[in-house]
């Protein structure tokens, strides 16, 4: 059943940032940043949360889910450290994905030549 | 005159497919979804990793995947077919990094690779951080009050 609820839900987000990408004049990037706002906004009174106990994975995949565990990390940080933990606590959760994402495009772009 | 030009230009402009466009992305955005949850399920029931920690290793593996699908030059073409089915996911993230790392590698490992990099996922990181301060402060005084 959550894997009927993750199709639908990622299937639903991506849906959405191609219809705005088809009908509006934003690039991907603007349609990416779009999301992780809402992806902040969603998590300050714990929706998103809900969305990620109900569609599993599917809510973990897309890009908003990168600004939900920023909001959650800050939050988190705050309960723990106080306004200190606003700014020790931002990047607590998603340091892994953008650590990763520059170590792998690094090594990888020192080993491949560009492809055209 | 002008409204003759206008016309042959809107006969000649390709017709966007909205509805077919929306449908792939639809599609290939649930397959990632599904894709996320075994790999979830995966980690937390064959390597007995607790869910936390399972949920940051599908995010490395996604990430890892597309990294080196994008460096053979294969991933390019799969964003062309199912546009935001592939750039709305974390998998959009790591292929425009590694994209950019690509690109700007002959022009140097200081000036080029690490100045432009993170060239478009910079703007993510700093819009996604500039935003949960915001919001994080809202919910932080709203706490206080």
């Amino acid at each position: 059943m959550i894997y009927l609820n993750a199709f639908l839900f990622c299937g639903f987000i991506c849906m959405l940032g191609q219809i705005i990408l088809d009908k509006t004049n934003l690039t991907p990037g603007h349609i990416t940043i779009i999301f992780v706002i809402v992806g902040t906004f969603l998590d300050v009174f714990n929706i998103y949360d809900r969305l990620v106990l109900w569609a599993g994975g599917g809510a973990l995949v897309p890009i908003t889910s990168f600004g939900h565990m920023l909001t959650h990390g800050a939050i988190e940080g705050y309960n723990e450290g106080g306004v200190l933990g606003l700014f020790t606590g931002t990047l607590n959760l998603t340091s892994a994905g953008i650590s990763a994402a520059i170590i792998f495009s690094f090594f990888f772009s020192l080993v491949f030549e560009p492809k055209d | 005159m002008t409204d003759k030009y206008q016309k042959i230009v809107e006969r000649h402009t390709p017709e966007e497919n909205v509805m077919v466009n929306a449908i792939i992305a639809f599609i290939t955005g649930g397959i990632m979804g599904i894709i996320g949850q075994l790999l979830i399920d995966f980690y937390s029931s064959y390597m007995h990793i607790p869910s936390k920690e399972a949920t940051v290793c599908m995010l490395i593996t996604l990430i890892f995947m597309s990294c080196l699908l994008t460096s053979l030059g294969f991933f390019d073409k799969c964003v062309n077919f199912c546009k935001c089915g592939l750039i709305i996911p974390i998998t959009g993230f790591a292929h425009a990094t590694q994209s950019a790392a690509l690109e700007y590698r002959k022009e140097g490992l200081v000036m080029g690779l690490g100045a432009n990099m993170l060239k478009l996922s910079g703007a993510v990181i700093i819009y996604g951080i500039i935003g949960s301060f915001v919001f994080s402060l809202i919910r932080t005084l709203v706490g206080i009050i």
